[in-house]
């Protein structure tokens, strides 16, 4: 597609997505509308609940807890996965003999493994977040293996050819090969640490989304779930646009050229 | 730009497998400055033999100098493949400073000037054409002043009109660097714009079935003469 810039090639796309959140409040309000129920509020009911919360200030503390969670685990099981995926990939033995570990790890349910750490560990946050880790690092390290096994072999040998020193083949030559395998992991990485922190909270927490949304689970309180719920999610929205849709655009703009 | 590198080939065994012997006992010797082209049925070896002087392919018993130095020792080699082969994350000049990072970006503007690329330094491979892509290429093999030019079937998979066009910029390029080329290629076209010497190689295990020396300048006679001549070698490669 010679001569179209980028934002050309996405402008129809983007536009478009301008339209999928006021959608999906539409469809909502139309269903709690026709359910009529106060188990299922309307968006509205659900956005005033949201800003009576967050005069109260719990919300932004606990929104505060789970984010730093989030955050941590996720800067640790990438680096990890990153890492092991990256020595699976590139060492065909060390794939083979760790291979059903990482098979277990994928498939081990993550509340085994919150309350095995739990149990060892206490109700910390420690055991928390390596409990997070440790359903996640397995996925990293799954994708990463294919991001090296899919490396370019003619770049290795144009590199072999022109003499170019380690450092700068895995600066110019490598990484940018792997990066879309790490945005990748990053995306479902993200989306699987928001749902497994929260459940994690609910089990056992001082504190946190997880947390809180357990207490309105006991008291019914499926607006206020819902206000949490709808807090959260903009965050993530928020993090989907400004964060990682940006870095896309800056680290994988060669990829949109092909298009 | 260096000139030409002496290149002497001197391997004695060469094995793709277990089963499969490529070369025994195959000498060549290109003097620098020299354009040999390489022809021969497909599966001969003669993109191996371009791997082996290049350096990628170090499995094999024998010896290859590079005036008089091993390949990985020599001066560094330009190589055009036969897939233009761009970092598609790279511009047009980021692909030549990823080979060169001490690159004097002047030189290269100048470079990319000789070879028609004026105003596409900061294009991304993806937004240029096919023929411009291969026209990076060789400004990347020629930004490393190579005495020694590999090219792998450089016009293969490339429309007609286009292969003449880089054909003919090939030779300027060639005439005003000087460098030692050995070029694999099956279009006798090529042999006949480009080589002074022309060799074939053909058997299993390869061996040199015929060689044609070739006089410059030449006229469109003469090549059209060469082309007849070189079709007719590579076709008697093949038999052998």
């Amino acid at each position: 597609m010679i001569g179209l810039t980028f934002s050309q090639i996405r402008k129809p796309f983007l536009s478009l997505e301008w339209f999928s959140i006021p959608l999906l409040l539409l469809i909502w309000h139309l269903l709690a509308l026709w359910v009529g129920h106060r188990l299922f509020p309307t968006p509205a009911a659900v956005f005033v609940e949201l800003v009576e919360l967050a005069g109260k200030k719990h919300l932004f503390v606990d929104m505060g807890k789970t984010l730093c969670r989030a955050a941590i685990a996720f800067v640790v099981a990438m680096f990890f996965g990153i890492f092991i995926g990256g020595l699976l990939g590139r060492f065909r033995r060390l794939d083979r003999l760790f291979a059903n570990w990482i098979l277990i790890g994928l498939n081990l349910p993550a509340i085994v493994v919150a309350i095995t750490c739990y149990i060892w560990l206490g109700l910390s946050e420690f055991a928390l977040i390596l409990a997070v880790v440790i359903n996640k690092t397995p996925l990293v390290s799954v994708t990463m293996r294919e991001g090296v096994r899919a490396l370019d072999h003619g770049f290795t040998e144009l590199a072999q050819v022109y003499r170019v020193p380690f450092w700068r083949r895995v600066r110019h030559f490598i990484v940018p090969q792997l990066m879309p395998y790490v945005l990748t992991a990053a995306r479902t990485g993200l989306s699987l640490i928001w749902k497994i922190v929260l459940v994690f909270e609910v089990l056992g927490s001082d504190g946190g989304v997880g947390f809180r949304i357990g207490i309105f689970f006991q008291t019914f309180n499926i607006t206020g779930i819902l206000a949490y719920t709808s807090a959260f999610m903009t965050v993530v929205i928020l993090l989907e646009y400004l964060v990682l849709r940006q870095a896309e655009k800056r680290i994988l703009g060669w990829r949109l050229a092909q298009m | 730009m260096a000139t030409g590198a002496d290149v002497m080939i001197d391997i004695r065994r060469k094995d793709f497998g277990e089963n499969t012997t490529v070369f025994v006992d195959l000498s060549l010797q290109i003097p620098a400055g020299q354009v040999a082209a390489l022809i021969g049925p497909s599966g001969v070896g003669k993109s191996t033999l371009l791997r082996m002087v290049a350096g990628i392919d170090t499995d094999f018993e024998g010896s290859l100098a590079i005036d008089n130095a091993e390949p990985d020792r020599a001066g560094v080699p330009g190589f055009v493949f036969q897939d233009p082969r761009l970092l598609p994350w790279e511009s047009a000049l980021g692909n030549l400073l990823a080979v060169k990072p001490d690159l004097d970006v002047g030189r290269a503007l100048k470079l990319f000037a000789d070879l028609g690329l004026s105003g596409a330094e900061g294009n991304l491979p993806a937004e240029l054409s096919g023929g411009m892509q291969r026209r990076v290429a060789l400004a990347r093999a020629l930004v490393v002043q190579p005495a020694l030019l590999l090219l792998d079937e450089p016009f293969v998979s490339v429309d007609r009109k286009l292969a003449h066009e880089l054909r003919g910029l090939l030779a300027q390029v060639i005439g005003a660097y000087q460098p030692t080329v050995l070029l694999v290629t099956h279009d006798a076209r090529d042999a006949a714009e480009l080589a002074d010497r022309v060799i074939t190689l053909g058997g299993r295990p390869a061996q040199i079935s015929d060689e044609l020396l070739i006089d410059r300048p030449r006229g469109d006679r003469d090549r059209d003469y060469i082309s007849c001549k070189v079709a007719e070698m590579e076709r008697d490669g093949a038999a052998a």
